[in-house]
């Protein structure tokens, strides 16, 4: 019998660290089977072959941040079935998002030394503010294993487990006491979506908010718990202006505390 | 011989970490033109980091890259407490020469046996490899899932750790823990001993040039994260005093900032530069490996760093051993470290060179301003230099050969864009999608 045809998985990488992309190669146990079930037709990361579109699965790594990668997202999502962006760049716009809360022209004369040379968008933006995405995979860096089961999902054509609720349940689990009532460490966990595994609690550190804000999340309260533990004002705004700054929930709380 | 123009253009360079381009022209048997350009959007990092606190920088700054980000906390970790004038020594020193063995180990394998091999071999990439070379591809994979379990048990994870910070560790690992990664580094030796000897199978183009290398070297051990700057050329000189002699200089040609020794030009941070500067302080087990290999204490041919990159991993995996066989628990897992107002720097040896941080900050610890100086935008212009003399040298291959020549030609410094990019002038190219 023919073998059916292989489903064809791209990867494109826009502003970022390239951590997210690495995460797959990262999959040591996993990427040669991977790389059996699927036809890797565009890793720029790992391979110089390129097998032309359009591609069955796009991941999308990195935030929007030149004219010219605006109009490049469009082609993407035109060569693209499903199309997933991976991390905190391409699903809240990355750290390099704290530009849009500065005047970037300021930014630009900080680093460069001809300004005139760089072609720059004023905001770095998330891809879902350019195209329809079908799936966001949160992170900085993504979880592998979950990256690795929304691939899954999307080529078994069923939803993805990936859970929407809060760090501090993944601490319950993995039995790591809370660090706010054990230690007194203000801590980001109640409103910051699990995926990492805890990890920080686990280090005897609060959560820095790297998945993002949870569904739903309450950051006000959070903020007054901060508060009282002695946390600055301008330190809740820093903690919320970290990898997911963008993301509404994160900047509308630190906006918040910036104002007062 | 032709009076035919060619332009050899990879408009996407693939196999290494970020997005560049290259352009080379060619008038009859001249090369007119050799261009790598950097279109990596910029992403600011020097600029936000004003206003933040001083221990804010060693997460941030190893967002700027997801192969090396151990090196991005290190130099930044370093920075900060020359600033606040603190030292860390003893067990917490190890520790993070511990976590930068992982970092070697896994960068170095995924350089070696996944980017650069499949060039020697004639490989789109490792997954085409894998077919006919299952072994080695594997082998691989493990070694470097071995140097990744280093990073990810004192790290947290493998991508961005989140146990690094200023004085040292949020927790430090108990004996068993170390313990326990024993029998995989034992197995990581072994293999890496092989890559030493496999990689020295290779073929290798005929090719060097007079360079000037620079690496850290420290008097007692290879380098990590301490020693004087030093190069083959004479230059020796302290940490603190890399700005009075490096300088980025605005190129017209490649419109890219290119950072130069002042008064005598391009020169080579990586390996190979460490290799030929600190010989004498790796162990004569790795010295032996590295002369069943085909090395000599001196290696010019930038081709031949896929060998040296063997040798470091090895280099790594003793040294990780080492460090956890003399392990004792620190009693604290960080030196108290409190801001006053200064400058400081640092300077660690990142998988592909030397990474220098400088940062000033107030009496609060608020970072006033910052500079960053990646590895390779320190190569940039001496990869330059090496397509100016490879290609008249190639001239009667068949561009198609030409052009993957050069594409293997540059990645022999394992470039990482993404890293260079957030200071590199930027150029946006319309013909790709």
């Amino acid at each position: 019998m023919p073998k059916a045809k292989k489903p064809k998985v791209a990867v494109w990488k826009f502003a970022s660290c390239d951590g997210c992309q690495l995460s797959l190669l990262d999959c040591e146990d996993e990427l040669l089977a991977v790389a059996d079930a699927v036809e890797i037709a565009y890793f720029l990361e790992a391979s110089r072959a390129v097998v032309k579109g359009p591609y069955d699965i796009s991941l999308v790594e990195g935030s929007i941040t030149t004219p010219h990668d605006a109009e490049r997202i469009q082609e993407v999502r035109r060569v693209s079935k499903f199309l997933i962006t991976i991390g905190a760049c391409a699903t809240a716009g990355g750290i390099q998002a704290l530009r849009n809360f500065k005047d970037v022209k300021e930014f630009i004369s900080i680093v460069y030394a001809r300004p005139e040379y760089i072609s720059t968008l004023e905001k770095s933006t998330p891809i879902a503010e350019h195209v329809k995405v079908d799936f966001e995979l949160r992170g900085c860096p993504v979880n592998k294993y979950q990256l690795l089961e929304v691939i899954n999902a999307f080529l078994n054509r069923r939803k993805p487990n990936v859970p929407s609720y809060s760090v501090c349940l993944e601490c319950k689990r993995r039995g790591t006491p809370c660090v706010m009532v054990a230690r007194g460490t203000p801590c980001l966990g109640p409103v910051t979506q699990a995926g990492c595994g805890a990890i920080c609690p686990a280090y005897h550190r609060g959560c820095y908010g790297c998945f993002g804000p949870k569904e739903t999340p309450n950051t006000a309260s959070l903020s007054a718990w901060w508060r009282k533990l002695g946390v600055q004002e301008q330190d809740l705004v820093r903690a919320f202006r970290g990898f997911n700054a963008y993301a509404e929930p994160f900047r509308k709380e630190s906006e918040a505390y910036e104002q007062q | 011989m032709s009076n035919n123009s060619k332009t050899i253009r990879v408009d996407y360079l693939a196999r290494v970490e970020g997005e560049g381009a290259l352009y080379i022209k060619i008038k009859g048997d001249t090369v007119t033109d050799v261009k790598l350009k950097i279109f990596e959007p910029p992403r600011f990092f020097e600029a936000f980091l004003r206003g933040r606190n001083f221990t804010e920088a060693p997460d941030i700054t190893a967002r700027i890259c997801g192969i090396c980000p151990i090196a991005y906390q290190m130099s930044s970790c370093h920075a900060m407490e020359d600033a606040c004038g603190v030292t860390v020594d003893g067990q917490l020193r190890a520790l993070r020469r511990l976590i930068y063995c992982g970092e070697w180990i896994e960068s170095h394998v995924l350089h070696v046996a996944m980017l650069h091999a499949p060039d020697f071999l004639g490989y789109e990439s490792a997954i085409h490899m894998a077919k006919d070379h299952p072994d080695i591809v594997q082998k691989a994979l493990k070694l470097k899932k071995i140097g990744n379990e280093i990073v990810a048990l004192l790290g947290g994870r493998e991508i961005h750790p989140i146990n690094v910070r200023v004085g040292g560790f949020y927790r430090v690992p108990t004996k068993s823990e170390l313990r326990e990664l024993v029998p995989n580094l034992q197995w990581a030796r072994d293999a890496a001993y092989e890559f030493v000897r496999w990689t020295g199978t290779l073929e290798f183009p005929d090719f060097e040039q007079d360079y000037e290398f620079v690496a850290l070297r420290h008097p007692d051990e290879y380098p990590f994260n301490e020693g004087r700057l030093v190069s083959n050329k004479g230059l020796d000189i302290a940490i603190r005093e890399y700005e009075e002699h490096f300088v980025e200089e605005h190129v017209e040609h490649s419109n890219a900032l290119h950072s130069v020794i002042k008064g005598r030009g391009n020169y080579f941070v990586g390996p190979l530069a460490r290799y030929n500067l600190n010989f004498d302080k790796l162990p004569p087990s790795v010295q032996k490996a590295a002369q069943e290999a085909g090395l000599g204490p001196v290696c010019r041919n930038p081709f031949k760093s896929i060998v040296v990159r063997a040798v470091e991993t090895l280099y790594a995996c003793e040294e990780a051993l080492r460090i956890i066989s003399e392990y004792e628990m620190p009693e604290k897992p960080y030196v108290e470290v409190r801001p006053r107002a200064g400058v400081g720097c640092g300077c660690t040896e990142a998988p592909r060179g030397i990474l220098y941080h400088r940062y000033r900050i107030d009496d609060q610890g608020i970072i006033l301003d910052a500079k960053i100086v990646p590895p390779t935008s320190q190569n940039q212009k001496t990869i330059e230099s090496d397509l100016w003399h490879f290609v008249p040298k190639n001239i009667n291959l068949s561009k198609e050969q030409l052009t993957w020549k050069c594409e293997q030609a540059i990645r022999n410094y394992d470039p990482c864009i993404s890293c260079a990019t957030h200071f590199l002038k930027v150029e946006i190219e319309r013909e790709w999608i």
